[in-house]
C-alpha cells in the first residue's frame, strides 16, 4: 500500500508540475462544455433558398409568401429561369431551391397534382435532409389549407397530438452536454493515463523503476488512481457547470453518475493502459488512441442515434465503452433513472472493465 | 578481500535478430570487488549489465548475483540490486530530494539509516536539492543517480558508463566514491569506454564484439603486454604514423592523442633507430622514447590479436 502511495505521490507532483497539463486538465472542460454547446446545433437557421417560380401565379406567390415570412428561410434570388437556380446551387450560394412548374395553378384548380420540385445542396447530407423536412412541412400545411378551403366538410381523419418527453423543447444543450461530459470523462482516462505509461518507457525511466522491487499491480494502480481521481473532479466540475450555468435539468441521483463514471474510468483505463503497452512512444500510443476514441465517439450515439446504424454497427457497440457512458449518463440526467435502471448496463460496464484491464496488466512486462 | 564470489555468469549469450551481443560470456566476481568492463561502444557491455539487473533475459548460460539467479529469482534479486543504467533514467521534473525520496520510498529505504552510505556525494549536490533533476549538469545527475541506486543499501552496485558525457573534475570525483564505497564491502560493476579508468578497478575485463578478450587485474594485464613499445612525440602525429608504417619491424603504430605509440618484438628495434629513421624522412625534433604499455595498448594488441580490427577509436 504505501508503494502505491509513493508512485501516487509522484504522479500528482509531476502533473501539477507540468505546464502543459494542467490547462488540459481544467481549462478543457470549461472550453469543450462552451464551444460545444452553443456553437454546434442541430437546428438549420438561415436556409439560403433560391425561387424559381415559372408559373407565376396567384396561387404560386400564395406558396412561396410562406417562406418568404419565415424566419428559417433567407431568399437569395428568383427568376424565371431554373438554370440559373441550379448554376447558384452549383456554385453553392444558396442551399435549396424551390422550383413551380408551369400550370400549377390551373392543375389546383382542376383538382389534379400540380407540381413543385424541391432541390437541395447535399453536400452535408444531413443538412440537406432537415432543410428539405423544413420546407416539406411547409408545403404540406399549404395543401392542408387547400384542402380545407376546397372541401370544408373534410376534416384530418387522423389527428396527431406529439409530446417530446424529457426534453420537451427538444433543447439541443440538454441533449448534448451529458454526451461531452463522458467526452471529457474519456480524455483523462485513456489519453493522459495512458499516454503517461509510455512516457515512463520514451525518456527510459521505466528503467529505473523496473530494477526496483515494484510489483506489477503496484505500478499500475499508482499509475492510474491519480487520473481516475482528477477524471471523477473534472466530471464533477463538468456537472456544476451543467447544473448551474447551462441550467441542465440533472433529474436523477448525482451519486449514481459518479458510480457509473468510476466504474466506466476503469474501462478507458484499461483501454489506455492495454495501448501503452503495446506503444513505445507517445506519439505512437496517441495515434492509436485517437483512432479508437474517433470510432468510438462517432458509434456512441453522441451526435447520430445509435437506433438508426445498421445492425452489425450496434453489434460492435457491444465494446463501444463511450456508448454506454452516453446511454447511462442521459438516462439519469434526463429521465431521472434509478440503480435498477441503469444495473444491467452497470454490470456489462463492470465485467469489461475487469477484462480490459486484467488483459493490460496480463501484457505489461517489466522485463525484455 | 574475500574470495567469495558475488556475480558469476557462465557461458552468456544473447542476440538481437542476427546481430550477436554477447557471445557466450563467462566470468566471476568476488564480493567487494571493482570490476570494471572495459570495451568501446557496442561491445556489449549494456546487453551483459542489464541481463545482470533482471531487465533482460539471456538466450543461453547461466547468471547469478549473490547466488540468486538472474531470471529465476528475479523478484529477491531486485531488493538488493542498485542499478544506475547509461542513460539519465530519473525523473528530470522531480526535485533532487523528491526524487532521493521517491526511491527510497518504493525500496522501503530509511533515508536517514542509510545516508552514511550516500553523505559524501549527497552533501555536493544538497545545495541543489531544490532544483528539478533535469536542470542538473551531467556531472550532478550521476551523482544524484548513484544516490538513488545506493539508498536502499544494495549488496551489489551495478553502473552502466556511469562517467560518459561527464567532466574531467566529476569523473574524478565519482571515481573517488566508488572506491570509497569499497569500504561497505558493496560489490561493484561497472562499465567504462574509458581506459584510464581501468586501472581504478581491482579487476578489469576486455570486452569486444561480446567476448571477454582478458580478465585480470590491470596491473597484470599490462605486464603480460609481450611487445615493446616506444612513444613517439610529434607536431604530425599523422605524417609519423604514415611514415612508422613503411619502418621494418614495427608491428603497429596507433595515434594516442598528441603521440604516436609504435610497437615491436622485443629487442627488434631501439629508440634511436626509430629517431633516425624519422629524421632521415624529414621529420625532426621528434622524441621518442620507450614506453610502459597502457590498457589501452593492451586493448588494441589483443584487438589485433584476435583479428578483429575495425576502424573505431577505442579513445574517445
Amino acid at each position: 500500500m504505501r508503494t502505491i502511495f509513493y508512485i501516487m505521490q509522484k504522479e500528482f507532483i509531476q502533473v501539477f508540475r507540468n505546464r502543459m497539463m494542467l490547462p488540459i486538465i481544467f481549462l478543457m472542460p470549461v472550453i469543450q462544455l462552451l464551444i460545444l454547446s452553443f456553437a454546434v446545433t442541430y437546428e438549420i437557421k438561415q436556409i439560403r433558398l433560391y425561387i424559381t417560380d415559372i408559373d407565376n401565379s396567384v396561387a404560386s406567390r400564395s406558396l412561396l409568401q410562406h417562406f418568404r415570412s419565415s424566419p428559417f428561410y433567407q431568399i437569395e434570388g428568383e427568376s424565371k429561369n431554373a438554370a440559373e437556380g441550379m448554376e447558384n446551387i452549383r456554385k453553392g450560394t444558396v442551399h435549396q431551391m424551390i422550383c413551380i412548374l408551369p400550370g400549377f395553378e390551373k392543375n389546383l384548380a382542376k383538382g389534379v397534382p400540380a407540381k413543385v420540385q424541391i432541390i437541395n445542396d447535399a453536400i452535408n447530407g444531413s443538412a440537406a435532409a432537415l432543410m428539405n423536412a423544413y420546407t416539406v412541412s411547409i408545403i404540406g400545411n399549404y395543401n392542408q389549407g387547400i384542402i380545407a378551403e376546397a372541401v370544408p366538410e373534410a376534416q384530418p381523419v387522423v389527428k396527431i397530438n406529439w409530446l417530446y418527453w424529457f426534453n420537451p423543447e427538444l433543447d439541443y444543450k440538454t441533449y448534448m452536454i451529458p454526451g461531452i461530459l463522458v467526452l471529457l470523462v474519456t480524455i483523462i482516462g485513456m489519453f493522459l493515463a495512458g499516454m503517461n505509461v509510455v512516457r515512463e518507457k520514451e525518456i527510459g525511466t521505466i528503467e529505473q523503476i523496473n530494477v526496483t522491487p515494484i510489483k506489477k499491480y503496484q505500478f499500475i494502480a499508482g499509475k492510474l488512481i491519480p487520473f481516475w481521481i482528477i477524471a471523477l473532479f473534472d466530471l464533477a466540475a463538468g456537472l456544476l457547470m451543467a447544473r448551474f450555468f447551462f441550467s441542465i435539468p440533472i433529474l436523477g441521483n448525482i451519486f449514481l453518475i459518479f458510480l457509473v463514471a468510476s466504474v466506466y474510468l476503469i474501462v478507458v483505463m484499461g483501454i489506455g493502459l492495454f495501448i501503452s503497452t503495446v506503444t513505445n512512444t507517445q506519439q505512437q500510443s496517441m495515434f492509436l488512441a485517437w483512432f479508437f476514441l474517433v470510432v468510438f465517439i462517432l458509434m456512441s450515439g453522441l451526435f447520430t442515434p445509435v437506433e438508426s446504424m445498421p445492425q452489425w454497427a450496434r453489434n460492435i457497440n457491444v465494446i463501444n465503452p463511450i456508448a454506454y457512458f452516453i446511454r447511462m449518463i442521459r438516462m439519469i440526467m434526463l429521465k431521472g433513472s434509478g440503480f435498477q435502471d441503469i444495473v444491467k448496463h452497470l454490470i456489462y460496464l463492470a465485467l469489461y472493465g475487469i477484462t480490459i484491464l486484467s488483459l493490460a496488466v496480463w501484457r505489461y512486462r517489466k522485463t525484455t | 578481500m574475500t574470495k567469495e564470489v558475488s556475480i558469476h555468469c557462465e557461458n552468456l549469450t544473447k542476440s538481437y535478430g542476427s546481430a550477436t551481443a554477447l557471445a557466450g560470456l563467462s566470468f566471476k566476481v568476488s564480493k567487494g570487488e571493482i570490476f570494471g568492463f572495459i570495451g568501446p561502444d557496442g561491445a556489449g557491455k549494456t546487453s551483459l549489465f542489464r541481463i545482470l539487473a533482471t531487465l533482460l533475459l539471456p538466450d543461453n548460460g547461466t547468471a547469478s548475483v549473490e547466488g540468486l539467479d538472474v531470471v529465476k529469482n528475479y523478484k529477491k534479486l531486485r531488493q538488493i540490486l542498485g542499478y544506475m543504467p547509461g542513460r539519465f533514467s530519473l525523473y528530470q521534473d522531480l526535485t533532487v530530494a523528491e526524487n532521493l525520496q521517491f526511491f527510497a520510498g518504493i525500496f522501503r529505504a530509511d533515508i536517514k539509516e542509510n545516508y552514511y552510505l550516500i553523505r559524501d556525494i549527497y552533501e555536493q549536490i544538497a545545495p541543489f536539492a531544490s532544483r528539478r533533476a533535469g536542470k542538473l549538469s551531467g556531472g550532478m545527475k550521476q551523482k544524484l543517480a548513484l544516490c538513488c541506486a545506493l539508498i536502499h543499501k544494495p549488496v551489489v552496485l551495478i553502473l552502466d558508463e556511469p562517467t560518459t558525457g561527464v567532466d574531467a573534475v566529476s569523473r574524478q570525483e565519482f571515481w573517488e566514491m566508488l572506491i570509497r564505497l569499497k569500504q561497505e564491502h558493496i560489490t561493484i560493476l561497472v562499465a567504462t569506454p574509458y581506459m584510464d579508468e581501468a586501472v581504478l578497478c581491482d579487476r578489469v575485463a576486455l570486452i569486444q564484439h561480446g567476448e571477454i578478450m582478458a580478465i585480470d587485474t590491470p596491473d597484470n594485464i599490462t605486464r603480460a603486454y609481450p611487445d615493446q613499445l616506444f612513444k613517439i612525440k610529434s607536431s604530425n602525429t599523422l605524417t609519423a604514423i604514415r611514415l612508422m608504417n613503411e619502418f621494418e619491424g614495427i608491428l603497429s603504430a596507433e595515434m594516442f592523442g598528441d603521440t604516436v605509440h609504435v610497437s615491436a618484438e622485443k629487442g627488434r628495434i631501439n629508440a634511436n633507430a626509430i629517431k633516425e629513421y624519422l629524421s632521415e624522412k624529414g621529420m625532426m625534433a621528434s622524441a621518442v622514447s620507450e614506453a610502459d604499455p597502457g590498457i589501452e595498448d593492451c586493448f588494441i594488441h589483443l584487438m589485433k590479436r584476435s583479428g578483429i580490427v575495425r576502424k573505431e577509436k577505442v579513445n574517445p
